[in-house]
């Protein structure tokens, strides 16, 4: 929390003036009463009414005070944890965008989300509320007391015992209710997931008669999280009657003593109706001060999991001295792709990913890459627009080493296309803008052409300008993965990876695709992943990875002759006639 | 001085919001009804204190309800149960206000005492001395008072705490046995968010209204009623002035509540847009940096969240120059009271303990009406929560079923299945089969194809009965289905789809779920049956391994090994087989196709076929597009017709030969 206030530097002057604000406030507050025993004192007792009036007219000016305090503390205040919570959200995002995948894989895609929203929104709210509450509850204290020895030492005593009695109080309430406030949120976190389990899988819990299984599951979810609310609940209801009671009793002890020193002429009755309000100024603002118990550890975890995203650095970052190399036709990147001894470990994993891969792939050459799951094909293809950098070996594309080329220079040539689909809302004219920013209508037109996506984007109501709802939600799956193909091919890059973005096309549309994809990577490199035989058996070279090692390299006819892996794979998939 | 009751609600409990869709991560399609997209509730935020301090005013837009007295009236039906607890209290909460209510007037009489005696002391009268024999005794019956109305506030709390528990409880559990009762149509037609969102959410703002804000409306109330009974009782000069201030404030929450909701609206409009962005740009990271679009994102987020920031500092600002206001409002009647009340008490019209207790009373006046106004708005939004909890109750359920089969179905049943003149559509007007005929023999093999999108889960929908038929039967082993139960019926069938369905707990528990009371030794052979024992076995725990949430710590292939394991153990006559395995590998998609050759071996067998081989030993093959059925019959024969299928055959397992340019 502490580390993350670092944010809130540009605002000090402001920050300050809230403290200043809030000071002057809580004083006015104090001094009301203070003027009230005045005018009981001084006024009533002598049946001076002029002094009642003018002490009245000084009363309202300091309420006005009090209130334009409180108004200026507020709008600063505002402005302060606004920009604070605007800043801190803006470089957490620009810190996130720079990630590598391997930083997202180890704080987790939705973890990333909530921590850039829910967790920022969470420690501005707490952020504006101590602002206020918590440097006004120690002043109201302070302030109260401060006050009250000034009118009377020996009966304060009174006020100064009952704070150190309320505050414990709320402690102890405090340490053993939030424990089961927590504990009531995992709860209800229980029953939201058995839920969320319950509907996603509805079709298969009917299919096994497993309802009431089900449903047994959400009682019991229920019947506990009832019972920890109830009991939380009724935690809780003894601490307000408790506090009330406390502070009732401090005022009958302040009109007893407060009588006894009346009586024997130390004080004032005009001063005891002063105590008495102090007491309760005080008790409010230790109430309030006490939802900091509540606040503040929520805070603080979200605070906590905000720093540890700062904390992390992406791992792969351009190397200063990156030659980066003028974008022009001369210097344009061609595509020559080498693997030269390249090996690959996940961080933390035991196993290499990809063990000691080298070939080569040049220009105008279609390279497939087939294998079982966790046989590393994917991972071969994230290395080369260095989404992971290799732990061993290099990449190289035109001979040149991907890692002293920067990011964007390198990834400029590359036409990715994912193995799962992903669309961004707007437009499909947008989505497919998106792989290259100065394309015209006409080459989006294009593309889309190529991709096969053309058909079913006439058939849509607006055409290009239809819109793609968050997550593409609106499209089908074999209709996604021919925008994000158009997308690619859009950007007119000189290398072409598709991770096994074919699989959600039936096999008209694959073929129609790969046929009209043909012309446009003719000087391109195109690196293919795929699961169908039928999709790698053209390829000029077919890798077979297993285990993150090559099985072989060959075209799709020297690999059925002499390898076991692929034979394996084509007996699986094709029939006898076929593979003859 | 003392305070009312109505005050000692005012430490806001936290209230809990449910986990936001799966600690909001990317959204399962959740709109705007989704979890996570509500704005907070006003009350229970108390923000800057005046000396009239008290729950700041969110003045957020609330939600209507459509049909409030119906759904009012329906929420007071599940307090029914309760009534004799909701009594006390009712009871408990009206005595504890007027016992605290008393209070300042009482002690102001022991001021009051002590003042006659200093002012009698002060003029020298004979044996002017304080009274404090009556002081003591007016104390000691202002402590007893204390204890009393602390003593009821507590019981009313601590009943109304496990009173509103149960009654949430009781919603939930019904919400859970409607969930049982409703058609898969209910299901298909809405978003996993919208139904949790009202199951969790909706239901959890309702126990939060019936913990807190009942109770206060009750002491609100009354506490109002006491303080202007009370205040009249002293002075009904005094008490005019107090309410003269009253419309001020009214004019002042109104100006003010109008200018900030416009703020609020953009504040939560720019707020989702921002979290939108965020979750696309994080979910496509990969996406962002091939194209190298992060500078995009980034001017984009900065664009928003500038918004943002306008727009919430204003709504912020707004709602938090309420209290202040409001202080000061207090603050100008406290000093009226102060001045006249002064001037009253020369004049010996009333006494200075009067003048005590009414400037507590005046100052307790508003924080009940701003409370009452507040509660209001909660319970607003309370009977709207409600009516979309009541709304997904009186969701059509499924078609009654008998309540016992008439024609018990021997569990060793053969597996025949005939569709009759079976008419069905999704909806009324788009009829999709008009006359299907099947006739499947115990044993045999149908295979499903078609295009992408055919609608080959409609069949599905249909043999499982999740939908009804608009026309014509479905009969199994002669007997027409809905003469079965849905569970009878099931029973006969086993599953394995392609969207593989795994539960948050071990690989054991996933596995037995095919049938009730499975031993080790069925789980183990089954999953020695359908290949998955290896895999399992290789696992840190092997089968106590425990699936996490997303079931991301096995590999897509393996989820769907346990899946068909899972059919396996459930040994059922019919089966329905999905061989789609578009992300799993060609290895392990071997073991899957060895897994569910096993599985078929004389049973019969529905199966969306992807495979060649497959559809080729099929019994029977069922070709369809855009919903229906358009033609059925050996592959010989569908090839001879020369029709869909033979075009289908061509282009899906031959066509490369057509297009030798293709890659």
């Amino acid at each position: 929390m502490m580390k993350l206030l670092r944010y809130l530097k540009p605002y000090r002057v402001a920050v300050l003036l809230v403290v200043l604000f809030v000071f002057l406030q809580s004083l006015s507050d104090l001094y009301l009463p203070t003027l009230l025993a005045d005018i009981v004192d001084k006024g009533v007792v002598t049946g001076d009414t002029p002094y009642i009036w003018r002490i009245g007219g000084f009363m309202l000016l300091v309420a006005l005070g009090g209130a334009a305090c409180s108004v200026g503390a507020s709008y600063l205040s505002a402005k302060a944890a606004g920009g604070f919570g605007r800043d801190l959200r803006s470089r957490l995002f620009a810190h996130v965008e720079k990630f590598s995948l391997h930083e997202f894989d180890k704080i987790g895609t939705a973890s990333l989300i909530t921590r850039t929203t829910n967790d920022i929104t969470q420690v501005q709210q707490v952020l504006t509320m101590m602002m206020r509450v918590m440097v006004m509850a120690p002043l109201m204290c302070f302030g109260g007391i401060i006050m009250a020895l000034s009118r009377d030492v020996q009966l304060s005593t009174i006020i100064i015992a009952i704070v150190p009695v309320v505050a414990l109080i709320i402690l102890v309430v405090t340490s053993r209710t939030l424990p089961l406030f927590k504990l009531q949120q995992k709860r209800l976190d229980q029953l939201n997931l058995v839920l969320r389990e319950h509907l996603t899988g509805i079709r298969v819990i009917r299919a096994f008669n497993r309802t009431g299984h089900e449903q047994q599951r959400f009682t019991e979810a229920n019947r506990s999280l009832t019972d920890t609310a109830v009991k939380v609940n009724r935690m809780m209801a003894a601490l307000m009657p408790l506090m009330f009671l406390i502070v009732n009793f401090a005022s009958i002890a302040i009109l007893w003593f407060g009588g006894m020193r009346i009586d024997s002429g130390a004080m004032e009755v005009g001063d005891l109706m002063a105590f008495i309000q102090y007491a309760w100024q005080i008790l409010f603002a230790l109430m309030f001060a006490s939802m900091m118990f509540v606040m503040v550890p929520r805070a603080t975890a979200s605070a906590a999991r905000i720093q540890e995203v700062f904390n992390l650095q992406p791992d792969i970052t351009d190397k200063p001295d990156a030659a980066a190399r003028p974008n022009d036709k001369q210097n344009a990147v061609r595509g020559n792709i080498e693997f030269r001894g390249v090996s690959f470990r996940y961080p933390g994993a035991e196993m290499l990913a990809l063990e000691n891969i080298s070939f080569q792939a040049s220009p105008g050459e279609v390279t497939a890459i087939i294998g079982g799951t966790g046989s590393g094909k994917s991972t071969m293809i994230n290395l080369i627009p260095r989404f992971y950098d290799a732990s061993q070996g290099s990449v190289l594309i035109d001979g040149i080493d991907v890692r002293e080329m920067t990011q964007q220079q390198l990834r400029s040539s590359i036409g990715l296309v994912p193995q799962k689909a992903m669309l961004f809302t707007g437009t499909i004219t947008d989505n497919i803008r998106f792989g290259y920013e100065e394309a015209t209508d006409e080459d989006i037109r294009h593309a889309a052409e190529v991709a096969q996506a053309s058909e079913f984007i006439g058939r849509m109501t607006d055409g290009y300008q239809s819109t793609i709802s968050q997550g593409g939600s609106n499209v089908s799956g074999g209709q996604k993965q021919r925008l994000s193909i158009a997308r690619a091919i859009v950007r007119k890059p000189s290398i072409y990876l598709f991770d096994d973005s074919f699989s959600a096309l039936d096999f008209k549309t694959d073929a129609n695709l790969r046929a009209a994809l043909r012309p446009e990577t003719t000087d391109a490199t195109v690196i293919i992943v795929a699961q169908r035989v039928s999709t790698v058996m053209d390829a000029d070279r077919i890798i077979v990875l297993d285990d993150g090692r090559i099985a072989g390299i060959g075209t799709h006819r020297e690999l059925l002759d002499s390898n076991p892996v692929y034979r394996e794979i084509v007996t699986s998939q094709l029939s006898e006639e076929e593979i003859a | 001085m003392s305070m009312n009751p109505s005050m000692r609600n005012m430490i806001p409990e936290p209230r809990h919001s449910a986990d936001r869709g799966g600690q909001g991560g990317p959204r399962p399609g959740g709109g705007p009804g989704g979890p996570g997209g509500r704005p907070p509730q006003g009350g229970g935020n108390p923000m800057g204190f005046g000396p009239r301090g008290g729950p700041g005013g969110m003045m957020m837009p609330g939600q209507k309800a459509k049909n409030f007295k119906v759904t009012f009236r329906r929420l007071l039906g599940y307090l029914r149960p309760h009534r004799f607890s909701l009594l006390i209290v009712f009871l408990t909460a009206v005595l504890s206000t007027v016992f605290s209510i008393l209070g300042p007037k009482i002690m102001g009489k022991a001021t009051t005492k002590l003042f006659d005696g200093l002012m009698a002391k002060i003029n020298h009268e004979p044996g002017a001395a304080i009274d404090f024999d009556s002081i003591s005794r007016i104390l000691i019956t202002l402590g007893v008072l204390y204890i009393i109305s602390t003593i009821f506030s507590f019981i009313q709390q601590y009943v109304m705490a496990s009173v509103a528990q149960k009654t949430v409880y009781g919603i939930r559990e019904d919400v859970n046995a409607k969930l049982a009762k409703l058609p898969l149509k209910f299901f298909d037609g809405r978003t996993h968010g919208e139904v949790l969102s009202r199951a969790v959410n909706d239901v959890d703002n309702i126990s939060g209204t019936l913990q807190q804000s009942l109770t206060q409306f009750i002491t609100s109330i009354v506490t109002l009623i006491g303080i202007i009974v009370m205040m009249l009782t002293i002075s009904p000069l005094l008490t005019l002035i107090t309410i003269i201030t009253l419309p001020l404030s009214f004019i002042v929450i109104k100006m003010v509540a109008g200018k900030s909701q416009q703020h609020f609206v953009g504040q939560q409009k720019s707020l989702g847009e921002l979290n939108g962005h965020v979750e696309e740009m994080f979910t496509g990271h990969a996406i962002v940096k091939a194209f190298g679009r992060e500078d995009t994102a980034v001017a984009k987020f900065d664009a928003v969240n500038e918004r943002l920031y306008q727009s919430g500092w204003r709504a912020q600002f707004i709602s938090g120059v309420i209290m202040p206001l409001m202080g000061f409002i207090g603050n100008l009647g406290y000093v009226l009271v102060s001045v006249v009340g002064g001037i009253l008490v020369l004049h010996k019209t009333i006494t200075v303990g009067d003048v005590q207790a009414f400037i507590s009373y005046s100052r307790q006046f508003t924080m009940p009406i701003t409370q009452t106004a507040q509660i209001a708005n909660i319970i607003q939004s309370t009977i709207a929560s409600a009516e979309r909890v009541f709304e997904l109750l009186d969701e059509e359920e499924e078609v009654q079923e008998p309540a016992r089969s008439s024609a018990s179905l021997a569990k060793a049943s053969k597996g025949e299945v005939r569709f009759e003149h079976v008419k069905f559509g999704y909806k009324e007007d788009a009829p999709l089969m008009n006359d299907l005929n099947i006739d499947v023999q115990p044993g045999q093999t149908i295979a499903i194809v078609g295009p992408t999108g055919a609608g080959k889960t409609t069949l599905i929908n249909l043999l499982m009965r999740f939908y009804e038929l608009s026309g014509g039967r479905i009969t199994v082993d002669g007997t027409d289905v809905t003469a079965m139960t849905r569970g009878e019926l099931r029973s006969n069938f086993g599953m394995v789809l392609q969207d593989t369905w795994l539960f948050n707990g071990t690989i054991r528990d996933n596995i037995a779920y095919g049938r009730q009371g499975a031993s080790e030794t069925d789980v183990v052979r089954a999953a020695k049956a359908a290949y998955a024992d290896h895999f399992i076995r290789t696992l840190p725990d092997g089968y106590d391994t425990v699936l996490n949430e997303e079931a991301s710590n096995i590999s897509q292939g393996q989820k769907q090994l346990l899946t068909i394991a899972r059919a396996i153990l459930a040994d059922p006559q019919i089966l329905i087989l999905d061989e789609a395995t578009s992300s799993v590998d060609t290895r392990t998609e071997v073991h899957i196709q060895q897994a569910m050759n096993a599985l078929m071996e004389g049973r019969t067998s529905f199966v969306i076929a992807h495979r060649l081989s497959t559809i080729r030993d099929a019994d029977r093959i069922l070709v369809m597009n855009q919903g229906a059925v358009i033609e059925q019959g050996s592959h010989e024969e569908l090839l001879a017709q020369r029709g869909f299928y033979a075009d289908l055959y061509e282009s899906q397992f031959t066509g490369r030969k057509k297009q030798p340019e293709a890659i």
